[in-house]
Formats: C-alpha cells, structure tokens, sequence
C-alpha cells in the first residue's frame, strides 16, 4: 500500500509510527507527517468534494492555500473541529479526520448529479434560482444547501480546552521564516535588537530546508545546507525569539499585529493535557520585516480540479520533506522554471516524469540540466482536457498558437497519475496591504508587489517580488540593512550562484478547442467558480472585481482566494481589454488564516466572561431565595419568592407589605458621587434643570439631567451634606456615563469652577426601608434621634451612628411611601442589613426587590430613566415642568427646550393608562393607536411601563403618547396578536395624589 | 489600533482611550442669545473630515483626562497631542 513512501529526509522519523483514521478507516503514517502527507503515502488522493457541482476533490497544496482537502477533525468528542485543511494539521497518535462537503460518502455523493445539470448552474444560479418562490426556503432549498453543501459541523458542547493572550512588545518583528526572514532575523537580532521571528510552520526553513538541486549554491554549499547552518546559528542568538507553528493573523496600524501560536494541536490526547491550546499574541513592534514568501499560481484549463493535480511545488515539497511520491507517472505543466526543479527532484529519484511547457523555448541553466538528464519537455503546449474520475489517469494535450490564443495541431494523449502544475508565483502581500501600504503591478510576471516601505515596516525575499536566489540575498541583506541601519554585515560579498530564468509567458485562459461554455476551467476549487462564470458575470453587467468576486463567489471560501483572486483579475483584464494593474485587487483582510474563537476568546469564558457586581448584602438575599437580574453588570435581587411562589406572586405580596407595613430594599448599586470644592453649589445649578443655591445643608432634592439636545439623561436625589460638599445619586445603570459627562465639562468647558468628583459608589453601602411602619424600625435602630417631621423633615439627610460605625440617614423615597435610606461603609453593608431586618421583624419587614421597586414608584407615576424615557423626552414631554428652572440664566439643555422641534405640542408625552378591564395587563412596548379602521394604522405611542397594582387591585400603566397632554379621558386602543385592548388616558400618578403618605 | 501618546501618562494603547469628536467647538456662553440655527449649529454640524482633523480624546481608562489630538482620519496618523487650553502645535 504504502509504496509512495520512497525517500528518507530528516524532517519525518520513520521509526516513530503512529496510527490515525481518515474516513473511518485506520492508516498509518510516521512523526513528522501532515494529514496531507500521510495520506498521500497510503495511495489516497480524494479527500473531498466540490462545493457547487461536488466534483471528487484531491489535496491540491501542502499548505494554508488548500482548498479541497478541508476535513472535520475528531468528529465525536467535544472539541470536534470543521474546515481543518489536512495540509496544515500535523498527524498525532489518535487522529479522526472525516472528509466534509460529501454526503453520503466521498466515493458515492448524492450532490455529484449537480454535477451532471451544470449547464444549469452558472455564476450566480443561487441567487436566481432560490429567489422564488418564498416559501420554498424554509421548506425545499435551506435543507437541501445545508444537507449538500454544509462546511462541517460545529461542535455543539462547551470547548473543554484552555486558551492564551499575550502581549509582547520588540523592537523588530520578522514574519516568515524562510531564507530572507532567517537573514532579516540574524541581521536584526545580531545588531542588539530585541527581535521576534515567526512562522506558521514546525519549523523554520521554507522551502529552501528541502532544496537540493546544486545549481543553487550559498558559499559553495547547498541553498540547504547553507541555510541549516544558519538556522542553527540563529537559535544562539540571545535577543532573537523563535515562534514556529504561529501564524500572524492580523496587521493593524501601528504595527499592532495578532499572531496565534498552536501550542498542543500536534499532541496526542495523552499528550497534551492540561496544556494551553492556543496562544493569541497581541505583538506591538516598533519595526516589521514582512518575509512572507509567496504562493505558486494554478494554471487555468478544463478539468483541472481532478484528484492526482496539483501544485507543482507542493509535489516537491512531499518528496523531498516528508519522502512522499504523489504519483509514479508524473506530468509538470508550467509556464516558468521552478516547475524544472520539482522535474529534476522526480528524475534524480528514479520516478518518470514529463514536461509540458506553454512557452516556446528556454535555455536556462535549469533547463539545460532538465534536458540533459533526458526528460522529454513539449514546449509551446497546453493541456486540453484531463481524464480520470476518482483520480487523474491521462491527460491531452495540443500545441500553442503563435499568439497563445489558440490550440493547433494534433490531440496527443499521455497517460499519468498525477500532474503538477506551476502558473508561477503570487508575492504574499495579505500583511502589507493590512497594514495599510499600497501595491504595484509588475508587468513582466503579472504579481502585485509592494509599492513604499515606511520607516517602521519593509517586505523582503518573494513576499517583495524576488524569486532568484542571489536577488533574494543580496537584496534582503541590502533592504535590512538599510532598513535597520546597520553598516556591514557578512552576507555583503557572499557568493551566490543560481540558474536565471530567461524567458517568460502568461496565458491567465488556457485556450481550448472546447467552448468556453462548455469546458470546466476551474479559478476558485473550494466555491466551484470557473472561467465560464466570470465571463457570464461580465456579460450580465459586472465590471469591478469586488462585485464580480461576489456575484460568482470567487476567492470568498475559507481559503480566501489565495490561489484565485490573481487569475479572476486577469480573465476580466483580458475579457474586457484592459491592462490588469489598472483594475486593483480585492481587499486582503483579517485574519489571513481562520483563527478559533477560543483563541480570540482566550480566558474571557465562563465566570471571566464579565465582571459581575455584588452588593455587600448580596450572600444575604442568596440565601434568602432571591431571583436576581442583572442592572449592567450589577447583579441586582429582583424577587424573593416564597413557597414556590412565581415572579408575579412574589411582586404582589411583597408590594403589599411596603405599603401595609414595611419593605426593605437593597439600593446599594445607585450610582454615587461625590462632589466637592467652593463652586459645587455653582456646578450642580449648571448640571441640572432645577435651582440648587437655595438648598441648605442637610437638605436633599431631586434633579433631573439633560443632555445639551434637551432630553432627559439621568436623574437622582442630591444631599447637601456640608457648605461646600454633595453627594449626588445616579441611575445605576447611568453611573459611570453621568461621571464622564460631568468631567468633560468641568475639564473642558469649565475649567475655571473649583469642583472635584469622586465616584464613591462602591465605598457605600445602602438599606432602603419604607412602609407605615419604617419609622418604628428607624426608631428601634436608633434610640438617639428623634423621628418625627419637625426634627426630620422629608428630604433631609442626617449624620447617625449604628453599633458605633458612623452612617447617614436620608429621609427620601421613591416608593411615595414614609420611607429612609441608610448609607453606611460598604464592609459593614451586610451587618446593617441584618440590623434592620432584625429590627422589623415585629413589624413584618419584607425584603422586596427592583421589581417590586418599579411597581410601586409606577403607583406613583415616578419615572425610570431609560425605561419611561428613551433619549427623546424632554422634561416637558414627561410632564415635569415644575422640574425646569425658568429662572435660571442656563443649564446643560436649556437652549435646546425652546427649538422650534422640543415646542411643537403633538410630541409624545408621558400620560397613565387604565385598561377598560381592570384584570388586563397591557405589555411594555405594545403600540397604541386612536383606531384601526383607516389604513396604514397611524401609531401614536408606546406603553413604557406596566403592572397589576395589589395597592389598587386594577392595571396600571404608563405609556408615552403623541399630544398626550391633552387626551386625557380619551378612548385609545392597544392592539395585540389576539384582541385589540380597550384603554382610557389618565394622569399618570395612580396612588396617594396628594402625598400623604409621605408624612404619615 | 494605535498608539496614543497620553500627555500627562505617556504613550498607551487605543483601547485606554475613548474619542470625544471634534475639538475646538466651544460650548456658547450665553445660549439664549442664539437664534434656533445658531445653536443647532453648535448642536449637530460636526465637520467629519477625511484628512487631518483636531479631536478631544479622553484617557478613560487611565488618568481620565480630557486633551486634544491631531489626527489624520485617512491613516490614523497622529500629528499632535495637546493638553486642554493649550494652542494646537502647526501641522
Ligand atoms: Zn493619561
């Protein structure tokens, strides 16, 4: 079986066998191996099937370019993982790989009949077709694509894996370890600068690591040998930082760039517990040396996707790394010379091999060697067709016209199991350009090159254009120097020696005797687009590349167009005349290859996911049953049911309680700030619509805050607590933002007021206890002060003292309830908490929660800011007039509540609604309307707020209403799914209009 | 993601900092004196440049402080930072 196996290298032990299963068949391979490779030396070629037509797919690259050989990796544990390209994963004891993308089996696909009605699927056919009629989605064409076309399957358990960041910061970064990144990395690290060199692979080298031809020659030596030695020097190197298996996703600007590195994705399970998975590098580097590389281009013919095809330097690269023969009867189809070293490789090893060539003669050093060792070369031919279904068993070809337009002469047939093909090199720009440089067109070889380095970040070796061994050197040297500053290195006069390529020729189409519209010259292999489809594409209309790429999804599958993008470009320069460099690219965006989303995640999962607030009595209401809700990331208690009570139940009696006796609720999360210094009162008249310089000290009042445009932005009770000293409240959810606002101000509008803001919400702790009977328990709590209204008025603060810890006492409520508030040092939270449920016992003290809050201030018609109000109500709109200072030369908004648009009197307005039925609930956010019989249904409003009120025993709600000010009494009409609710405008204060209960 | 140069912290990352818009709009002293145009000027009509342009920034998670920065919203190149109150450097 295993009789592809044919060369020994150092990359792969063939002592150390592991076993792995592909398609549920056990295989064997040995440490070093990709998947790719592996399977490659046990005879297996198909992999997959097309995307569209489900053609039998092979592996076609050895890299992250891979299109066809995408495979659902350990398909039954928790961490199963689609779209893994075969090429990239190392092999591990252990191994499941599934091939994806063919349904039932590969050999047998129920989706190849696509294939066969082809001529019905040209570009854009999904959009056309699935466009009608509507209700064959859900039922006919969404299971029919997801059953045939799905790309793997997402594992559906939580990821049992660890995940990294880190962030690194270096003077010089080096991305790519080939030879120029090896030279960069010398250089840069050699002259005392911090550098860190990357690459994707498990180790450093490129393809020059399995380079044995002696043409190309360092010093004498092997290109091979000559860079072994080096690498091995540079691993010395103390300031040099060598990550291999990571991969730089991302480039932004400032050269901040994210690279992951795969720390146990090559381990056996065994192997790799506990482990970090993968590491997510966050890199800031002050200079970047992009050493990338560059890809080798397909060429483009019909049926060029058959299993047996593929690059042609990914044919050397299994030969002569991993020892791996993709065929016994090899064909190299090129159009330059690298394809001749791969020839060469094939020969030296004994296996037959054959050239076809587009050009029309080369008498390169290369070529020379080529004829030399006999290998039969059909110069100025193309391929025609290739046959062979599960894999490539011939193939036919013809010779060239004069001007390449064409095909002339006989058809020749050559029998064969595998065909590299080699359309030359595409410079992997991804990182320049995300860096944010601009490109170039290079004519002579049709490749995009970086057009300008800066100060920070240059390219070098193919990744810039250079693809001959002494340029790559000597220009890499001559860049980083520069680059870097650095006055002589040792690579100033090396002696290189290398063959020269001589003569070039481009043809993006391979002509064909076969009609374009019937030939299957295939551009992008993993969507299915062809040739065909960019020139139907073009004819419909599309003229930019960006909206043809769309229209025949060219370069949009999970290999991002690496091996398509620069063929679609030059079938549209050359079907619509016009020079390529003139049409641009596509954009290259991150990540270059798919990152996980464990990485991106990293350690932010589960209970790090976000910070979660507790209030110092949150362990309290844990044990005392309470469902809680989160209030930003404040987890607030919300209800406390009792005896298996629901949500609603729980509400009612707890709402009861607070009127009928005592409630007590944690109101620790408002927000809190403390302001200070001799312009306070000055500042506090400019942040809020109401005066404040009248205010004496331990006196406290209601403010409400606009933002410049007039809408109302927060709101809270301040207390004067000294001359020149408040503390202000704030909505808990508002908290942070109202600091940051009023500190915009006082730092750039107002710098000249003495005023200084400390956010103090976290320092306190607070009891909010209402009722009837609160006063009772304030009493029992402290024996010292004298609770009645002359002594303590409503709105007030005093100083007080509970088990000899100072606190303050405000005597406000948001309830309507006589009700206090007891701020005290946040440590001591929880033992004044259980003070005061201790306390009222005897008066059934009941702890209630925002819920229950929010019932009882709509009682009351208190507003919630965010809930009543949503950035368009203006204190008018909400009917708090009393609230705006006229007196008042200015205050953040006052402009704005005299433009043309906050006087106009149809805006919506804060009014009460009563359901005609008492027992009916209307729900928040439901429309209200004045009728229904005239089309379209004019919406006048919205409710905002809304309960059954235990107090009242009748629907409540609040609702905002166009010129709601004047329909009060009027007939409105809520329409819901299933009946249309009558209800009645009323003053929005429901309970105890006059405030007695107040003082009671 | 860039780098800013925080005047009283020194340089930090983007993500430290939030922007405040445009710079140099000055809250009008007497608001009442405007006409509705006047104040919805000050109001709403932000320039949005492509190019360079004068921006507050606020060092939200760091010291807090409010400055101005000079940046160019093509490429994010930074041209000038300067603290509030001071005259903008010459770009
Ligand atoms: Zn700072």
């Amino acid at each position: 079986m295993s009789n592809f196996r044919i060369n020994k290298t150092n990359f792969v032990d063939q002592t150390n066998r592991i076993s792995f299963k592909f398609d549920g068949k056990t295989f064997f391979g040995f440490k070093g191996d990709t998947l790719a490779s592996a399977l490659i030396a046990n005879g297996i070629h198909l992999v997959g099937r097309s995307f569209k037509y489900h053609r039998p797919r092979g592996i076609m690259t050895c890299g992250s370019e891979e299109p066809n050989a995408i495979c659902q990796i350990n398909d039954k544990s928790n961490l199963t993982e689609p779209n893994v390209r075969a090429t990239e994963i190392e092999l591990y004891e252990g191994l499941e790989a599934n091939s994806q993308n063919c349904w039932p089996n590969v050999k047998f696909d129920i989706g190849g009949i696509n294939n066969l009605i082809s001529p019905f699927i040209p570009a854009g056919f999904y959009y056309k077709t699935f466009m009608w009629p509507k209700s064959f989605w859900k039922s006919v064409y969404e299971p029919l694509i997801r059953k045939t076309a799905g790309l793997g399957k997402s594992p559906i358990k939580p990821d049992p894996e660890i995940y990294d960041h880190k962030y690194v910061h270096c003077d010089v970064l080096v991305i790519g370890g080939g030879i120029s990144g090896i030279i960069s990395a010398k250089l840069s690290a050699k002259n005392n600068l911090n550098t860190i060199l990357i690459d994707d692979k498990k180790e450093l080298g490129g393809s020059t690591i399995f380079q044995e031809n002696e043409i190309f020659k360092i010093n004498n030596k092997i290109s091979k040998d000559w860079l072994i030695n080096e690498i091995n020097e540079i691993k010395k190197l103390k300031n040099l930082q060598i990550k291999t298996r990571t991969s730089v996703a991302a480039y932004h600007d400032y050269n901040y760039l994210l690279a992951r590195e795969s720390l146990s994705d090559h381990l056996s399970k065994n192997e790799k517990d506990g482990f970090v998975r993968q590491r997510l590098w966050k890199i800031r580097a002050k200079k970047v040396i992009i050493a990338t590389g560059a890809i080798e281009r397909p060429l483009v013919f019909n049926n060029n996707d058959r299993p047996g095809i593929l690059l042609a330097s990914s044919i050397n690269k299994y030969l002569n790394y991993f020892g791996v023969t993709c065929g016994l009867k090899n064909v190299i189809f090129t159009n330059n010379d690298s394809a001749y070293e791969v020839a060469i490789s094939l020969n030296k090893k004994g296996i037959d091999v054959k050239i076809i060539d587009i050009r029309k003669r080369s008498e390169s050093e290369l070529i020379k060697e080529t004829e030399k060792l006999g290998i039969k070369i059909f110069w100025n031919s193309t391929i025609t067709s290739t046959f062979g279904y599960r894999k490539i068993n011939s193939i036919e070809i013809m010779s060239l016209s004069e001007d390449g337009s064409n095909v002339i002469g006989e058809k020749n047939k050559i029998s064969c199991d595998c065909l590299g093909m080699s359309g030359g090199w595409t410079p992997m720009v991804h990182m320049h350009t995300q860096s944010g440089g601009k490109l170039n067109f290079r004519e002579t070889d049709q490749v995009f090159l970086p057009k300008e380095f800066s100060d920070n970040r240059i390219s070098v070796g193919s990744s810039n254009g250079h693809f001959e061994l002494d340029e790559i050197i000597k220009l890499t040297n001559d860049t980083v120097k520069k680059f870097l500053n650095i006055q002589e290195t040792d690579l100033d006069d090396a002696d290189i020696s290398c063959s020269k390529e001589l003569e070039k020729r481009n043809i993006w189409l391979l002509p064909n005797y076969i009609s374009i519209g019937k030939n299957k010259s295939f551009i992008d292999f993993q969507n299915d687009s062809t040739a065909k489809d960019i020139k139907l594409a073009m004819r419909e209309g599309f003229k930019s590349i960006e909206h043809v790429k769309r229209y025949t999804t060219t370069g949009m599958a999970t290999d991002q167009g690496k091996l398509s993008n620069m063929h679609a470009l030059g079938i549209i320069a050359e079907t619509a005349a016009v020079k390529m460099g003139s049409l641009g690219t596509t954009t290259f965006r991150p990540p270059f290859t798919p990152l996980t989303f464990g990485t991106i995640v990293g350690r932010s999962v589960g209970k790090f996911f976000d910070i979660v607030r507790k209030t110092p009595m949150h362990e309290w209401h844990v044990k005392n049953n309470a469902e809680f809700e989160n209030v930003g990331q404040w987890k607030r208690a919300w209800y406390y049911p009792r005896n298996n009570e629901n949500m609603h139940q729980s509400v009612q009696r707890e709402s009861k309680a607070a009127r009928d006796s005592a409630g007590i609720l944690d109101a620790s999360t408002l927000g809190k700030i403390d302001i200070k210094g001799s312009d306070a009162t000055e500042f506090l008249n400019r942040v809020y619509t109401n005066a404040w310089s009248k205010l004496s000290i331990g006196k406290c009042r209601y403010g409400l805050m606009l933002n410049e445009d007039g809408m109302v932005y927060d709101d809270g009770v301040t207390t004067r607590i000294d001359e020149n000293h408040y503390l202000m409240t704030t909505t808990t959810g508002g908290a942070a933002n109202v600091l940051s606002k009023l500190e915009d101000y006082l730092q750039t509008e107002w710098p000249e007021l003495d005023v200084w803001l400390t956010s103090v919400t976290d320092h306190y702790a607070t009891a909010s206890i209402c009722g009837p009977n609160s006063k009772k328990i304030l009493k029992k709590l402290f024996s010292d002060i004298e609770f009645n209204d002359q002594n303590f008025p409503h709105m007030s603060f005093k100083n007080a003292k509970i088990g000899g810890i100072d606190c303050r006492i405000m005597r406000i409520s948001f309830t309507g309830e006589h009700s206090y508030e007891i701020n005290i040092e946040a440590k001591y939270g929880n033992s004044l908490w259980e003070k005061c449920i201790d306390a009222g016992k005897d008066f059934n003290i009941t702890p209630y929660g925002t819920e229950t809050m929010h019932l009882l201030r709509a009682e009351k018609g208190f507003i919630i800011v965010g809930q009543d109000t949503d950035g368009t109500m203006t204190p008018i709109d909400l009917q708090m007039d009393w609230i705006v200072s006229k007196k008042k030369y200015d205050f953040i908004g006052k402009r704005s509540l005299y433009r043309s648009d906050t006087m106009r009197e149809d805006r919506k307005q804060l009014v009460g609604l009563l359901t005609d039925k008492p027992n009916t609930v209307l729900e928040e956010g439901a429309q209200i309307v004045h009728e229904k019989n005239n089309k379209p249904i004019e919406m006048i409003g919205h409710v905002t707020s809304s309960y059954f009120s235990p107090n009242l025993n009748k629907s409540i709600a609040l609702a905002v209403v166009k010129n709601g000010r004047k329909l009060k009494g009027q007939k409105l009409l809520v329409p819901m799914r299933d009946q249309t609710i009558n209800v009645t405008v009323s003053d929005f204060i429901f309970y105890d209009k006059n405030n007695e209960r107040l003082n009671a | 993601m860039f780098l800013i140069n925080c005047p009283y912290c020194g340089e930090r990352d983007q993500s430290e900092f939030s922007s405040g818009g445009e710079a140099h709009i000055e809250r009008p002293k007497q608001p009442t004196e405007l006409s509705d145009d006047e104040w919805a000027d000050f109001l709403f009509m932000r320039k949005n440049i492509k190019g360079v342009q004068f921006e507050r920034w606020n060092h939200s998670h760091g010291c807090r402080k409010w400055f101005n920065l000079i940046r160019d919203t093509s490429n994010d190149k930074i041209h000038g930072i300067y603290k509030m109150g001071e005259k903008p450097p010459k770009v």
